[in-house]
């Protein structure tokens, strides 16, 4: 008998979504001990068929059809109290956002405790926080027991939430991308957690994710879903490295390639270079301590022309403000910013504007980087406005622009809401390229689309840079995406470049320890994508 | 459009609101023609209930037409409460996108100056100001914006606070544009919103405070207005109740509809605010 059995699951969208149904005809199992992932990309219906289970779906989400069986017993048609009762107890779910999942005001051993006290653990529940706590390899349980929330970082939060799903020892673990706001070296650390305490106690595991590196790393069986159905299941070396259904070989056709190639080295001449620029950010004042945070420092780099420079590290390595110093978005403190020769530091905002033409930026969030109450004509056009294009001309070229980057020239009048993710970053490209830069600042343009379009969107900017011979500073948090599109790499740990040179040197023979920590991290490291020429694509 | 009259529709105060402000701006509008000649002219003998001699409303210590002050009364308080709105918008809109798009020690200064305004009391400043000026029709004006625009700069502030770091703000600075381009085409259509509904919730307060001012006899004294109708019958409020109530209602009419109209804007211009609500009825 399976530990979950979930058969013919059919959940309604409400009246009006794009669909009748958020999932429809779900069957699956998980047995003990294995680790089943659901793979799929954003609005496959992989969350609702884990918020099912869980009894935990919103009431406009009804469930239609189909019967879920936890050790044999039926889940639907229970009572809230008998749901209940079995939430913790015998399954225990943790979520995407380890910041915003525990209460900032309890302490976590309370937290924690609370859980047991709620199952009736009673009085013992507290002496078993610090052993709950050493289980998911937290250092010093009995002192961050007493902690608030605030003082632990996103990774040690995760931790804390997996010993609180773990605390009753349930039979089945549900985790929704727990991983997703995690860094790569963190998100390493807790996938090798959840493996662990799996085997240890045997558990079913329900791993929701989005990433076939993740699902290489962990999987036992996988689960593909697209628009709300199971599209392929089966083991994990199956549907990796021999997939049937063309979505899933679309998918992972998608996933970026992790070998870098040799390139030559460029002797052109230098377009951008860096030299001792810093920046600090200043906490507090007037009163108490003042906190100092060193962004940016010993962050030399110089960029030749036609090459693309990729700056990698984690969340915080201070990436997105060294670009930010370029386009003088992010004031530096000291050094200098040489474009060609001219140092960009010390220029006022009107003797910087001719070269705001010359270096562009795409931004990550392409929901964020439109303005919401223009046109996308507008939208693209305005920056040759700006420098003086006349409108019509502008306007044209908008036009152009939009065959340029693979969208409809209907898309002018419309509003970007009318967009999707992928569609909007397009836009973005659109608009930077509108002013005809030499050099391109990309700030994770890709970080925030799922893989298909991930893959399309890069491919889109590779063939831009091969055909206007762009320069380009390339921003991410994806070894992967860096591998696949750097000619070069500067790694940065903590507002420093640790190290830099050549993708394949620094990925192939790493020097600087961090770097190799990095390069340990990636997810599926041990896999190669299989090479899928899919006769139809 | 449409989209957006659905969503208004939905709360059914709002509709309310909005149809009672229609109705006291026609009433407004069409005084001339429904009492033609002088508010302020003897119309019939003085203390008559209302029903009498054809005054529908009654008529005052001195025989003239409670309706038809009530009508041109209507005229001066949406005047004034319109106009002082609009110089309240300009002033506070200007502070509050200076503070908050250039931050620093701009913001600084803005504020203290804002808040140095917060402190004293707003009806007294009035007071103060129209006694100075004398009262006038613009005087009165100029004395509830200077005492209005405070809360708008502040939250125009906070507005362009949160907007100046978004994304798609970055990216116009990054094409060049200038920062007044940046602040009216980027940052302002998006702070909107709150700007609309904190603007129709004003002339509600600017209607109080003007009828407050013409109660104490601060009202322009060649103007028949609503506060100035309960001041006068607030003496003889023993013998002739209609002379204070039927103004009183007016503006508490008029205000209520505009309080109901500015929530039924917060709600359609917040769609996702409005849905939760939408679900707890």
């Amino acid at each position: 008998m399976s530990l979950l059995t979930v058969e013919g699951l059919t959940v309604a969208l409400p009246p009006g979504a794009e669909r009748p149904h958020a999932i429809t005809d779900i069957t699956l199992q998980v047995d003990r001990g294995e680790i089943l992932c659901v793979v799929g990309e954003s609005g496959s219906g992989k969350s609702i068929t884990a918020n099912a289970v869980m009894g935990l779906l919103p009431k406009a989400l009804p469930r239609q059809a189909g019967r879920i069986l936890l050790e044999g017993q039926e889940l639907t048609g229970l009572g809230p109290e008998a749901l209940r009762r079995l939430r913790g107890d015998r399954m225990a779910m943790i979520f995407q956002e380890p910041m915003t999942a525990l209460n900032p005001l309890m302490r976590v051993g309370d937290q924690i405790a609370e859980v047991l006290e709620v199952h009736g653990a009673g009085a013992r529940a507290r002496d078993r926080v610090p052993e709950l706590l050493a289980a998911v390899n937290l250092p010093d349980p009995g002192s961050l027991a007493r902690a608030h929330p605030f003082r632990l970082s996103g990774g040690q939060r995760q931790r804390v939430m997996i010993a609180m799903a773990l605390a009753l020892e349930p039979a089945l673990l549900i985790a929704d991308e727990p991983t997703t706001a995690l860094d790569v070296t963190t998100q390493m650390q807790i996938l090798r957690l959840v493996r662990e305490i799996q085997t240890r106690r045997g558990m079913g595991v329900m791993f929701i994710t989005h990433d076939f590196g993740v699902v290489a790393e962990i999987a036992d069986r996988v689960v593909v879903m697209q628009h709300g159905r199971i599209v392929e299941q089966g083991a994990a070396d199956e549907v990796l490295n021999r997939p049937q259904h063309p979505y899933t070989r679309a998918l992972i056709a998608a996933v970026p390639h992790g070998a870098p190639q040799a390139r030559a080295a460029m002797a052109t001449p230098v377009v951008l270079a860096a030299q001792g620029v810093a920046k600090t950010y200043r906490r507090g004042g007037w009163f108490g301590p003042r906190a100092t945070v060193r962004a940016v420092h010993d962050a030399d780099f110089v960029l030749r022309r036609g090459e693309t420079l990729g700056l990698v590290g984690e969340s915080g390595s201070g990436k997105s403000t060294l670009a930010r110093c370029v386009v003088d978005l992010v004031k530096p403190e000291a050094g200098r910013m040489l474009f060609h020769g001219q140092d960009l530091r010390p220029l006022s905002r009107a003797a910087r504007k001719p070269f705001r033409q010359r270096i562009q930026m795409v931004f990550q969030d392409p929901f964020a980087s439109l303005n919401p109450r223009r046109r996308v004509g507008e939208i693209i056009a305005e920056g040759p406005i700006t420098h003086g294009t006349p409108r019509a001309a502008a306007l044209a070229r908008a036009r152009d622009l939009l065959a340029l980057v693979q969208l409809d020239p209907g898309a002018m009048d419309r509003y970007p809401h009318e967009f999707s993710g992928g569609q909007r970053q397009r836009i973005g490209i659109a608009r930077a390229l509108a002013m005809e830069p030499e050099l391109l600042i990309a700030d994770e343009p890709v970080s925030a689309l799922d893989v298909s379009v991930q893959a399309q969107v890069l491919k889109l900017l590779a063939d831009i840079r091969g055909r206007l011979g762009l320069t380009m500073l390339f921003i991410t948090h994806d070894l992967r995406v860096a591998a696949q599109v750097c000619d070069r790499v500067a790694v940065m740990q903590q507002g420093a470049i640790v190290e830099q040179g050549p993708t394949d040197q620094v990925f192939g023979a790493p020097r600087h320890p961090y770097t190799r920590q990095l390069l340990d991290s990636i997810p599926g490291r041990g896999w190669t994508p299989p090479d899928l020429q899919d006769p139809q694509a | 459009m449409s989209d957006f009259w659905r969503r208004y529709a939905r709360n059914k105060g709002a509709v309310v609101g909005l149809v009672i402000l229609i109705l006291v701006a026609l009433i407004a509008a069409t005084a001339p023609l429904i009492f033609p000649g002088s508010p302020w002219d003897m119309a019939g003998a003085p203390f008559l209930p209302p029903g009498e001699m054809g005054m529908l409303l009654g008529s005052d210590s001195l025989g003239r037409d409670v309706a038809a002050g009530i009508a041109h009364g209507a005229r001066v308080s949406l005047l004034v409460g319109a106009v002082s709105t609009v110089a309240a918008l300009a002033v506070g809109v200007t502070l509050g996108a200076i503070a908050g798009y250039l931050g620093g020690l701009a913001d600084d200064l803005v504020m203290r100056f804002t808040e140095f305004f917060q402190t004293i009391p707003s009806f007294v400043l009035a007071i103060l100001l129209v006694a100075i000026f004398t009262p006038t029709l613009s005087s009165v004006v100029f004395a509830i914006a200077i005492v209005s625009w405070p809360p708008v700069a502040r939250v125009v502030r906070a507005e362009f606070l949160s907007l100046r770091s978004r994304e798609f703000v970055q990216a116009a600075e990054v094409l060049g544009k200038s920062r007044l381009a940046i602040v009216v085409t980027d940052i302002l259509p998006n702070a909107l919103s709150p700007i609309i509904v904190l603007a129709s919730l004003m002339v509600a307060t600017a209607i109080l405070l003007e009828s407050a001012l013409s109660f104490l006899g601060l009202g322009d004294p060649n103007l028949m207005s609503w506060g100035f109708l309960i001041g006068s019958g607030r003496s003889v409020i023993r013998i002739a109740w209609w002379m204070s109530v039927f103004p009183g209602i007016a503006i508490f009419l008029t205000v209520l509809a505009l309080n109901l109209v500015g929530e039924g804007l917060s709600d359609a211009l917040n769609p996702r605010l409005a849905r939760t609500r939408g679900g707890k009825a």
